[in-house]
């Protein structure tokens, strides 16, 4: 098996999204909302550390 | 008048199957991804959790990813140790079948590492959340 960097970033955010919303927060709806916070902060915040990386090379 | 503690709500523990202890579900939490959730009867829950860890286990090892071992002398590798022992029956599994490679060969396999490990602290994250709606320390 082999994936992308940015499917290995995907697949890495959506599972650890779903356990921390579920194990930080008491409420469902609650639990939804800090999951997609955490998945996107993962995902927005790989991509901007990736940018940072490429700027330091360039 | 009333003070703070009266304010508080009460605290009450979560009934939990057949009556079982925190302990008792700490560890079987740790020991099978969601059993702790499992126990207290909050299937949804325990699914979702035992599906997230499960699957990053399950890629991390399909990745190629090294699953550590004890006793090898580098700070690095018993950290990872540490990570990967989280995964509870999962570890043991994967060190009976020969699951996983002792070294990193390929890129993306330094990623299944990655997930491995994580997965077996995202199983002690849950496995301690089951503990606290078990004695109740978090409510619900």
């Amino acid at each position: 098996m082999t994936v992308t960097h940015f499917s290995g970033v995907l697949l890495f955010a959506l599972f650890a999204s779903v356990v921390f919303g579920i194990t930080q927060r008491s409420q469902p709806p609650m639990m939804l909302r800090f999951g997609a916070l955490c998945f996107t902060l993962f995902v927005a915040g790989t991509i901007a550390a990736s940018w940072l990386m490429w700027l330091i090379k360039h | 008048m009333t003070t703070k503690a009266q304010e508080a709500p009460a605290i009450t523990q979560v009934k939990t199957l057949g009556g079982v202890s925190s302990t008792m579900v700490l560890v079987a939490g740790w020991l099978i991804p969601g059993a702790g959730h499992l126990l207290l009867g909050k299937w949804v829950r325990a699914s979702l959790l035992a599906l997230s860890i499960l699957c990053m286990f399950a890629i991390g090892i399909a990745l190629q990813g090294k699953v550590y071992t004890p006793n090898t002398g580098d700070p690095l590798d018993m950290l990872g140790f540490a990570g990967d022992l989280g995964s509870g029956l999962l570890y043991v599994l994967a060190r009976l079948l020969d699951w996983g490679r002792t070294s990193v060969q390929i890129a993306t396999a330094d990623y299944g590492t990655k997930f491995i490990v994580v997965a077996g602290l995202l199983n002690i994250v849950s496995a301690v959340d089951a503990h606290s709606l078990a004695t109740g320390r978090k409510r619900s």
